[in-house]
């Protein structure tokens, strides 16, 4: 029978209108763009094993931290669901034969290659040390480098966010096969859904202040320049409008995988299905409206930091009622501990973790204190890291036999995922100390005392570097010499297991209907 | 034979109500784009009225007005045209089109007289600013806005141009018609929504202060 990955010639698949095709095209250009960014990390966690500062200059340290953050929010993070697993499985999860519109996602695609090697050139002929922020009057006015270059390929790559945003949302309005309401919809594709709107409102204002930061460094004058009257802060106030709700893009789909994985490795439906779906859109509401909370030290007035405090903890209540939910799914479940699951109970775990030290950092008078701080770097780790890469390497591992059609080693397997665990808390637990104790971030250099902990942080990374680095060798050996899958090795619910894996061209012979609603699993008769 | 016909006309429709969809997500994230720079003007505006009162003064309020009339009388014809299309009448689809289309064009031709007028006035920011001893200090900032938000207008003026082009080509040849008209309601979306976007901006910074 026929699939996907046959006709393998190069041309056929960079002309691919399949949204199968173009999620494994985004598969290999994030693992790239994830291997540069890590070996930036890898290189800053090097340096900083020695207090002085030894093996590079600070000025290398800068553009180091730059690479790093550009590559990884840009090229990996808001990408890495939503465009890979997002498209593969979008039109499978809602009985389409493929998004609303094709050729605008295969568009996105390029766009978001030539993104890519813009931040590229960027990195290779001399970097950016303004860190992944781009804070006027630092990148407009003073800072060297390719600033124009690498805000441009960010800019590009923007595009790329609100075409897949908006082929997902008609996606789902438009294509959702016969008797599947919106409250049959699986929660993955509720995390997209809210992820779309969020990439769909909130990225063009990005574009917006990146060029505003452009034209002023080009012209020598600008919106954010004091001389003529202009205020840095807006640029602040803009560029958070988009980066904070970007965190949300980073983050819900990731909440989605996890939904998908746990019910189906408890065999249970998802406890409260409404309400998680609701909490979804509220997280994804809210987001827009704490922007402020980057801003707490930045001369932002009392008033302004306690409206945008309130809001933040508000955020905290959809995410607990999510983390509740999972955890009362799995209450009484027939639990199987396969690798999938692990990768979801260390994202509740981690993510719990991340969360609740948001709620410090939104406090005003603590924030005073961590602000700038390791203890933030750590804070965004455990949601990003812990979060959304545990997520998304659970839902790699989930969907594996459907993309591939082959099964990965399962112990293996499972090794991995717990030296990811092990190896991510030894890196990142130890700088919520840092931090608390006072060490800002962005330093290649730090006082004595720090020396223990930086030590640790940097043995945890290796392991956590180990750890990344077995998926990627054996899920591609899997991809070839694998046992074959079949249909549905997990027993799984939903659409997408209904067709065969790989699954062909055109996904369904026939449109189904949908009669059951989600989750249909029962702990009792399937162990 | 005619079951097939309703058939397909169900598709059809299916498939507009999706286009269309699509455009007006598009249209939000053109509204947000836009967003950063109506923030940067409330704000700006809010702090120093008297520089953005005496930035009105500078502006050609004739030449304005003319183009404000332009754009919305454009608009009408794509509004038109899209009625004819529907009713496969084709000379009066072409005839509406290229007239917006020219009125467009017009309306670019009146931007670049006065984007003229004020590089001779020294009114553009940077190095050359020179706009007169009893001027406001933050008049800079009024100027930097109107080229960027105009300059960002004249931009999708532009794509809006080629995009009304490529309907007419599509129009002449045949591909688009009463068997597939959607094309021109989409694009005459879009049209509008940069129509819209000038009916903004003409208070802005035409009528401010005046």
């Amino acid at each position: 029978m026929s699939t996907y990955l046959d006709r393998p010639t190069v041309r056929s698949w960079l002309t691919t209108l399949d949204h199968k095709r173009i999620g494994l095209l985004y598969l290999f250009s994030i693992t790239f763009f994830f291997t540069i960014a890590a070996a930036a990390a890898a290189a800053m966690r090097i340096a900083l094993l020695s207090p002085s500062g030894d093996l590079v200059a600070s000025d290398v340290y800068n553009r180091l931290f730059t690479t790093h953050g550009v590559l990884m929010v840009w090229f990996f993070l808001i990408p890495a669901v939503p465009n890979v697993l997002g498209n593969f499985l979008l039109p499978l999860m809602v009985g389409a034969r493929d998004v609303a519109f094709p050729r605008l996602n295969l568009a996105s695609w390029y766009v978001f290659m030539a993104g890519g090697f813009l931040v590229l050139y960027a990195i290779l002929f001399g970097g950016v040390d303004t860190g992944w922020t781009f804070y006027t009057p630092y990148s407009s006015t003073y800072a060297n480098g390719h600033v124009m270059l690498m805000a441009a390929g960010v800019f590009v790559s923007g595009f790329s966010s609100i075409f897949t945003g908006l082929n997902f949302i008609v996606t789902i309005h438009r294509l959702r096969a016969p008797g599947l309401t919106w409250f049959r919809l699986p929660l993955f594709v509720w995390g997209i859904y809210s992820t779309s709107i969020i990439m769909v409102l909130a990225t063009p204002v990005l574009a917006a202040t990146l060029l505003l930061m452009g034209l002023e460094r080009a012209f020598g004058v600008g919106v954010f320049d004091p001389r003529i009257g202009g205020d840095p802060l807006l640029f602040q106030h803009l560029f958070w409008f988009y980066s904070h709700p970007a965190v949300y893009i980073m983050i819900l789909p990731g909440m989605g995988v996890v939904s998908e994985i746990i019910t189906c490795f408890s065999r249970k439906p998802v406890f409260g299905y409404k309400v998680m779906a609701f909490a979804i859109l509220a997280i994804a509401t809210l987001g827009f409206l704490v922007w402020g909370h980057h801003m707490f030290v930045s001369s932002e007035s009392v008033f302004a930091g306690v409206v945008f405090s309130f809001l933040s903890f508000m955020v905290s209540v959809p995410s607990a009622v999510k983390v509740f939910n999972w955890t009362t799914t799995l209450m009484r479940g027939s639990i199987r501990m396969d690798t999938p699951l692990i990768y979801a109970l260390g994202f509740v775990a981690l993510f719990t973790i991340g969360g609740l030290t948001g709620l410090f950092l939104a406090t005003l008078p603590v924030d005073v204190h961590v602000h700038g701080t390791y203890f933030v770097v750590a804070h965004f780790h455990y949601v990003m890291v812990g979060g959304m890469v545990m997520a998304y390497l659970g839902g790699v591992h989930y969907w594996f036999p459907k993309i591939s059609g082959r099964l990965y080693p399962e112990m293996l397997a499972r090794f991995a995922a717990l030296t990811i665990f092990i190896g991510f808390n030894l890196t990142f637990f130890p700088q919520f100390i840092l931090g608390y104790l006072g060490m800002p971030r962005r330093y290649s250099m730090y006082p004595p005392e720090f020396h223990a902990l930086n030590v640790l942080s940097t043995a945890g990374a290796s392991i956590l570097g180990v750890g990344y680095l077995l998926p990627l060798i054996y899920l591609v050996w899997s991809f070839y010499r694998g046992r074959p899958a079949g249909p549905n090795p997990w027993k799984a619910k939903g659409l997408e297991w209904t067709v065969p894996s790989p699954p062909p061209e055109h996904n369904f012979d026939a449109i189904p209907t949908v009669t059951e609603e989600p989750y249909a699993y029962n702990p009792e008769e399937d162990p | 034979m005619s079951e097939t016909a309703a058939v397909s006309a169900e598709v059809r429709e299916r498939h507009e109500i999706t286009t269309q969809l699509g455009m007006w997500g598009f249209l939000a994230t053109e509204v947000l784009f836009f967003g950063g720079f109506f923030m940067a003007y409330a704000l700006y505006r809010h702090s120093y009225p008297e520089a953005f009162a005496e930035g009105g003064r500078h502006m050609a309020f004739g030449l304005g007005t003319t183009n404000t009339a332009l754009l919305l009388i454009s608009s009408v014809f794509v509004a038109i045209a899209d009625r004819a299309v529907r009713a496969g009448r084709r000379g009066l689809t072409l005839g509406c089109l290229a007239t917006a289309w020219l009125m467009g064009l017009a309306f670019l031709g009146i931007k670049a007289i006065e984007y003229t007028q004020h590089v001779s006035d020294h009114l553009v920011p940077g190095r050359h600013f020179l706009p007169g001893q009893s001027s406001n200090p933050r008049l800079q900032l009024f100027m930097y806005l109107y080229f960027g938000m105009t300059g960002l207008h004249a931009f999708h003026m532009i794509m809006g141009l080629i995009a009304v082009a490529w309907l007419m080509n599509g129009v002449r040849s045949g591909r688009i018609g009463p068997s597939r008209p959607e094309p021109v309601a989409v694009i005459g979306l879009y049209w509008h929504f940069v129509d819209c976007v000038w009916v903004v901006l003409y208070p802005l910074f035409y009528l401010v202060g005046r």
